[in-house]
Order: structure tokens, then sequence, then C-alpha cells
């Protein structure tokens, strides 16, 4: 029996876990994929927020404003890419700027801070390359990009350090109640039982409430589509630029991601289920409004295209409640969900704590990560680290200059990945330009070699993504 | 940590490198080093086990393998040092070059001269923006040849290829060979971007259809690839509704293009061509780094290695040329414009005093052209006019000018192309 089963590990259930690591307490993770952060975590514009979007006294106001501050400390620690290169709001006409004076005053009531107005020139000397028809500014210096999915990935590979137990491949199908307290939970790979459960399943949320209470809330899966630049274009801005956000979301932003490269998108557009296909015409849409802030954005560098598709729900503000006794939703985590994720772990804790759960810190828990970085390294660390394993002088990602070394390690590293994007998305082996074209049979190869598995195993990525249909010589069997 | 001084560092051992390698040798330089990412010489040749090659430079027909292993052969014969598995991380305008290895560690090497022979990458599905789903089954036609011919495993049973570039070509009579169907090769362009032999050998002995003016327009598939859409495209290459053509596959292979892999020389402040993807170059192959010189597809694409071979060469004795004599004096060069019709030209500048007695001009049309004529003309002046049956851009072509001709030209020539009209 654990004492709290999370179903989901995505960036939500990733930062509870790392949050109920800290106690002692036997905690389970059930996520339904082969690795963490692969849905919506893994697909969106890898913001984190100010806070000046929700509206004073939501869930969301509290939770991004506190999640932004967390994030910079819990990246400090475990080593994940964060910058806060701060944000932009911008209006193209007068008539705009009551939306920026809304915004502003939203931030300063949520305790955003830094965050001011600026004029056309202001705007100008830190943004050149933004469109000549722009009038005024919101600038908030607290927001900043991340690694979505080496964030969750962190926070979970901790958790499992200190022994939280992740369990892969593991959709839940069926929640039993007890008798007295807790759940018995049905997956593919077995069942489990737990005094608390808690809902991180993203856009599956839904799904999982209503195995336990009646319906209380209803997903509404909202896709968003993006370009992302290679790294040429990664300098056109320096900020996370946006337009005055309309019904259905912040609009599109163009900004360079943590990793140098640039990012334009999203759209949204309600959707069935988890359909992450891109369209023609939604990315054309985003190429125009990109190009309204900044007209010299060269989208001809695109290295790809890639849709995410957000929980919205019905609700509001996030579903973060007891839902029956002793189960817990952190449902309809729309954005500003991943800028609040550690604040929404801590909303979580406390609801344990009100179903009546004892909450003890564990005096051996281990906090902090660290992973080698070959690029970022000076000369004489790279000198170093080669003398010390020189498998960190092969490099195999020439794009991203990833070598076998840094692959290795996140190989042996809790959490080790189980496909080439696993790969892609612990190591960036394969992010760049040629998007694995060279790297990717190599990578295939030195996965088939250290997991053990033939190289017809290997996965792109999800189960059921085959890379290789057999070998040849086989008469095309 | 100061290591020697090479006369010559070659980055990349590919056919480009290995030939500029060799000519270096043979004009008398003794210190020269190629430094090769890979674990053996020969570069995309190795995974190219088709014939086909060296028919202009051997006289014979090799298979890609084999014509590496020619020059192999000959470098074995010199005293030139190879660094396999060394990938070059940086080369500063000092000509110092960074590299690193499992065995070497991290180096910093000196040389009087560099050649850039680094190659091309392919492009990808994200450069050109399929819609769809994102699903396993979409390889870069050179991935898919990798893992066919070198790892000897298949990619998919029922494969459509984008884009008719020549390693799309090849790759569909060799997916056909090991057992595979082959649907159809669709290609966004009114023409082929291949050679023409391929597509006759490639897809008509094996009745694989071409579809021109076509593109694929959505991929389906939540985790293989389980099928595409198909149509026709108007001038401007947009999709024209009601023409749609499903097909049922597993496998996408694109070959939709070839991109000069120049980071290194962007880093080292090289002037590069928008056109070529590749570092301006002189008539000796020298970029805009004195000392440093670039060939092959690092410098423009290439339809036939024999052609690599033959600018690698020259490149290889414009470096020993430079180590021995110093630097070309400096002259006000002239400059290569591309007239009607010309896509690009290598090399863009001449400088006269660097040419013997004609120099070699290389170029691509920018459409099928029939009975026309390549003219060459400086200002008002016609300097020379060649006759051609059939360009089209997937085919290079060439021209040799000689010096008494260029010595003609006032500040600039312009090559350009005339459709004849009857």
């Amino acid at each position: 029996m654990f004492d709290v089963a999370i179903i989901g590990c995505g960036v939500i259930g990733a930062a509870t876990a790392y949050t109920l690591a800290r106690y002692q307490l036997k905690v389970l993770v059930l996520e339904a994929e082969n690795d963490v952060a692969d849905g919506t975590t893994k697909a969106n514009s890898a913001i984190i927020h100010a806070g000046y979007d929700p509206e004073p006294g939501t869930r969301m106001a509290r939770l991004d404003v506190l999640g932004n501050r967390l994030a910079g400390e819990i990246c400090e620690r475990l080593d994940v890419p964060f910058e806060r290169n701060g944000s932009l709001v911008l209006a193209f006409s007068e008539e705009e700027i009551p939306h920026l004076k809304k915004l502003y005053s939203n931030g300063v009531a949520n305790g955003v801070p830094g965050i001011r107005l600026l004029d056309a020139a202001q705007v100008r000397e830190l943004e050149p390359n933004l469109s000549d028809r722009v009038v005024a500014a919101l600038y908030a210096p607290s927001a900043g990009v991340i690694s979505p999915w080496e964030y969750a990935l962190a926070m979970a590979q901790v958790a499992v350090r200190n022994g939280v137990r992740l369990e892969r491949g593991s959709r839940v199908t069926a929640i039993r109640k007890l008798e007295g307290e807790g759940y018995e939970l049905h997956t593919g790979t077995g069942d489990y039982q737990a005094r608390r459960v808690i809902n991180a399943a993203g856009l599956h949320s839904e799904e999982i409430h209503n195995m336990v209470a009646p319906p209380s809330f209803h997903i509404q899966p909202t896709r968003g589509q993006y370009y992302l630049l290679d790294k040429s274009e990664g300098s056109r801005v320096n900020c996370v630029i946006f337009q005055c956000p309309t019904k259905l979301g912040k609009g599109i932003l163009v900004s360079p991601t943590v990793h140098g490269n640039l990012i334009v998108g999203p759209d949204a557009e309600l959707v069935d289920g988890d359909d992450t296909s891109t369209t023609a015409a939604a990315l054309e849409q985003v190429a125009e409004l990109g190009r309204k802030s900044v007209p010299s954005v060269d989208l001809r560098a695109s290295i790809r295209n890639f849709a995410g598709v957000r929980a919205n729900s019905d609700r509001g503000d996030f579903v973060i409640e007891e839902a029956a006794p002793g189960f817990i939703d952190l449902a309809g985590i729309k954005s500003p969900g991943l800028s609040s994720a550690p604040a929404i772990a801590l909303e979580a804790v406390e609801l344990l704590k009100g179903t009546g759960l004892e909450l003890r810190e564990d005096p051996d828990f281990v906090d902090g990560r660290r992973r080698p970085r070959f690029k970022e390294l000076s000369e004489a660390e790279k000198r170093a680290l080669i003398a010390k394993d020189p498998a960190y002088g092969r490099v195999i990602c020439r794009c991203e200059t990833v070598t076998e070394g840094e692959i290795l390690e996140a190989v042996r590293a809790p959490i080790p990945p189980v496909s080439v994007d696993g790969v892609k998305r612990r190591c960036s082996a394969g992010m760049g330009r040629c998007q694995g074209g060279f790297c990717g049979p190599r990578v295939l190869e030195i996965l088939s070699r250290e997991l053990h598995r033939d190289p017809t195993e290997i996965l792109k990525d999800k189960a059921g993504t085959v890379i290789l249909t057999g070998q040849t010589k086989q008469g095309g069997n | 940590m100061r290591e020697k001084t090479y006369d010559l560092i070659v980055v990349g051992g590919g056919p480009a490198g290995l030939a500029a390698a060799c000519a270096a040798w043979e004009k008398g330089l003794k210190d020269i080093l190629i430094l090769e990412r890979d674990q053996r010489l020969g570069g995309i040749l190795n995974q190219c086990i088709h014939n086909g090659f060296g028919l202009h430079y051997f006289k014979e027909e090799l298979t890609g393998p084999e014509y590496a292993g020619r020059f192999v052969k000959m470098l074995s014969d010199t005293g030139v040092e190879v660094s396999l598995d060394t990938m070059v991380l940086e080369i500063t305008p000092e000509r110092r070059v960074h590299c690193v290895s499992s065995k070497g560690g991290y180096r910093v090497l000196e040389a009087k001269s560099i050649v850039l022979s680094m190659g091309c990458r392919e492009r990808t599905r994200g450069a050109i923006g399929i819609p769809g789903t994102r699903p396993a089954g979409v390889f870069t036609a050179g991935a898919a040849q990798r893992y066919v011919n070198m790892e000897g495993y298949m990619v998919g049973r029922r494969v459509v290829i984008l884009g008719s570039g020549d390693i799309g070509l090849i790759m569909a009579r060799r997916m056909t060979l090991e057992g595979a169907k082959v649907l159809a090769c669709v290609e966004v362009m009114p023409y082929s971007g291949g050679l023409n032999r391929n597509i006759v050998q490639c897809l008509q002995d094996y009745d694989i259809p071409l579809y021109l003016s076509h593109t694929i327009t959505q991929i389906r598939g939540r985790d293989r690839v389980e099928g595409i859409t198909v149509a026709q495209v108007d001038e401007a290459r947009r999709p024209i509704p009601g023409t749609e053509i499903q097909f049922d596959c597993d496998t996408i292979l694109l070959s939709v293009g070839l991109i000069p892999e120049n980071e290194l020389t962007r880093q080292a402040g090289i002037e590069m061509d928008g056109r070529t993807n590749g570092a301006v170059v002189y008539e000796n192959m020298e970029t805009s780094l004195p000392g440093v010189f670039a060939c092959g597809n690092v410098v423009h694409v290439h339809d036939l290695v024999d052609f690599v071979t033959g600018e690698s060469q020259r490149a290889g004795a414009a470096a020993a040329a430079y180590v021995q004599r110093g630097e070309t004096p400096p002259e006000d060069p002239l400059e290569v414009f591309c007239g009607d019709g010309v896509g690009y030209t290598v090399p863009q500048h001449l400088r006269l005093a660097g040419v013997d007695k004609a120099v070699d001009v290389f170029f691509r049309v920018r459409r099928i052209c029939k009975d026309s004529v390549i003219r060459v003309t400086s200002g008002a002046e016609q300097l020379a006019a060649y006759k051609r049956d059939h360009m089209a851009p997937g085919e290079m072509e060439h021209i040799v000018l000689p010096k008494a001709l260029l010595e003609k030209a006032v500040g600039q020539i312009t090559v350009s192309i005339e459709e004849v009209t009857a």
C-alpha cells in the first residue's frame, strides 16, 4: 500500500512527486507513456510567465507568481536551463493601450516584481527588431524561458533517487475505492493500492476524475501549433514577445528558447483528444501573426513544426480540490500551468494534509542534480572531462555538440531514456538543425548497446513508434 | 599546451578532403593532417553502394566505397596523417583548429593553411513544413540509406519518396531491391531535381511513378506513418484542392535538398554566399580568409563526385602554393555575376594573377532551358557564348574561361542564359 499515488508524470505530477519526496511517505507515480514529460509538458511555449495575465484573486494569479519564483530556485538546484529574459506585451495602436494598463494593474495586484509600461522609444531600445507599429508595451522582467521537459525530468529524477517509485507504460484504466480508506488503481502493468491519489493526468484528468467522482469539470483540449527556428534566428528578439491577449489565450508569441532557437506560436484551436497534428492553415496564420510582431523573422529557417494540446477546462481557474475522500484533482492545468507547477504541488501537499495524511520530513532527503553539458564547458573543463572519461571526446550530435559521454550519463541516470526522442529530451542530441539526420542512427546504436535490445526494438518516441522494421536481405519480410 | 604547426589541416575526410590532401602532398607539402569525424575515411561515399561513380575521373564505373577506396589507397602511399573519430569544434581566423576525440582529447592545432571539406547535410521535414502528425517512419533519404546499406536494417515496407533528388531516386531502387514496395516519387517542381539517368534507372526501370508538380499535404498515423495525402500544386507551389491522392504507406523518405554544412565557416567569420549556402571563393577555391580554402559540397552541392574531386585537387594544390609561395598578391578581383537564368556561380571572384591558362566556372540554371546559349559578358561586351541543347537545375553546368578572354573583362563578368527562339 502506497501512501500517495500520483497519476501522470508531466510537469505537474513530477513537481508533486518532487515535493512529496521530502517527506517520509511511500509515493508511486504512474505514467501512461514510456517516458515522463511526454504530453503537454513537452510541447508548449516553454515560458515561465511573470503572472500579470490571470485576474487578481484567482488561483492562477497566486500560483503563477509563486511558481515563477520557485522555478528560479528549483532550476538552480536541479541544473535545469532557465533564463529570466523578461517579457513584453505589445500594443500596436492606442486602442490596445487600455489592455496593457489592465494587465499592468493585474500584475501589480498579483505581486509581479518589476513590471512597468514602456513607450515606443523604450521598447525599441530593448528590442530593435520589433514592428514599427508598436506604440507601447508592458515589460515584466521576471518572465523567462525554460526547458520544460528537463524541468519535469529533473524533478522526477530527484524524486526517484529519493525513493519515489515511477512506473512508466502504466495507463490507469480503472480505479476502485477500497473499504476504509484508499483506492486500487488498475493499469496494464499491474494493480496498485494507495491511501491517497493525486490526479495529474493532464488531458486525461477528466476521465480519471470520473472513475471516482461525479463529473465536475470538462477538459477542452486546445491545440497550439508552432514553428521552431534555427539558432541563426535565435537572437532576433531578446525577450518573450506577446501580443495583447484574446479570448482564446495569450496569442502568438515570438521568443528565444532557452536552447538558443526562436519559437513562434501558438494558435488556439479546440480539438478532440490529444490530436497533435499540424495543419497548413494554422501554421500560415501563426507565421502571419509572428511577423506582425517581428517583421524580419525568417520562417524559412524553420527546423521543426509541432503542436501541443493544452488541457483547458470549462472552469475559469485551475481545478485543485479534493474530488472524493483522499482523491485530489490537479486538473484543467492550462497556461500558466508550467509556470505554476511547483506552487500547484505545494497546494496539493496542503490538501493532502487536510485529508489527515501525516507529513514528516525525511532527514535522508537529498536534493540537487547536476548533469554535464559539454558544449557549455570551458576549454580547460572540456580537457579535464575527456581525460576523466574519453566518451566525452566523441561527439555524437554535431549540430548541438552532444557527446557520447552525455548520452551514457543520461542512460545511467534515474529514469533512463528508452527512445531516441528520450535521449533528445535528456541531452539535446537531435534537437538541432539536422533534426537527428546524422545522429539518429548513432543514438539508436548506443541505446541498443546500452539497453541490451535489438536495434529493431529501439523506438523513436512513444510505444509503437518503430524506426526499423527488420533486417535487410529478408526478401521484404 | 602547444602542438606542432601543420602545413595543411583538412577538415573532413570525404571525397573532397581526400582529393585535396592527396593533391597538396603531390605539390610537396609534408605536414598534412585530415580530421574526420567518422570512424573511417570516405564520407558519404561509404553508404553509396550503387555504381555510377568515377565515369569522368577514372573513366570506369565504380561504387561509392570503391571510389573512396581508390583515394584512401592513394593517401596511404603518402605521409598524410589522419585523425579519425575527431570532431572539429572551432576554427579561428588565426587558423587554429580546436578539435576533440576520445583518443586525442581536446587539441588546439595550428595550420599554415586549411581546407574546409565538411560536405553537406539533408533538408528535413521541419525545413519544408509538411503538415500532419509526427510519427516514426519519416526519414531523410540519406539517413535511410545509412540504415539500409551500412547497418543492414530496413526502414519500412511501403514507401513514398518526397523529392526527386538523386539520393531519393537511388533509395527508391534500393528499397525495391530489398523487397519494399515503393509507391511513388513525388516532386513539387515541374521537373526532377536529380540526374536524368537516375530517373530512368531507378524509377522507370521499376515502374515507380513520378508525380511532378505534386507534394505531400498531410501525414497520418499516430505511432508509425499510416498514410499520406498527395496533391498537385499550382505555379506558386500551392496545393490545388480536388487533386488529392491517398497513399497507404508506412514510410516517407525525404530527398528535398542538401545544405552545405558551414557552421565552422560562419563561426570563423568567412564571407558566405546566400545562394550556394557555401563560402564565397576565388578561382583557386580560397575563401575570404587568406590561407583557408574550401571544396566539394561544403561550397556548393555537386551532382557527381568526379567534379568534387577536380575542384578539391585545385583547392589542395592552391593550399600548397599558399604555404610555399605566400599569399596571392592583392588585386581587385573580377566579380562573377549571375545573369538571367543563372542561380549561382562558383567561383564568385576571379583574380587574374591566380589564373594560369583558364578557369573553370560552375553554375546551375534556374529553370529547364532547351536550345540555349550561355553568354559570358562584361558590361556591354560579349566575351564568350556556349551552345547547350538542354540544361536543367538538377544538373550542374560547367564552362572553361581562358585567361586571354578574362583579360578583356572590366571589373566583372556576367554569366546568363538566353533561350534561342526558332
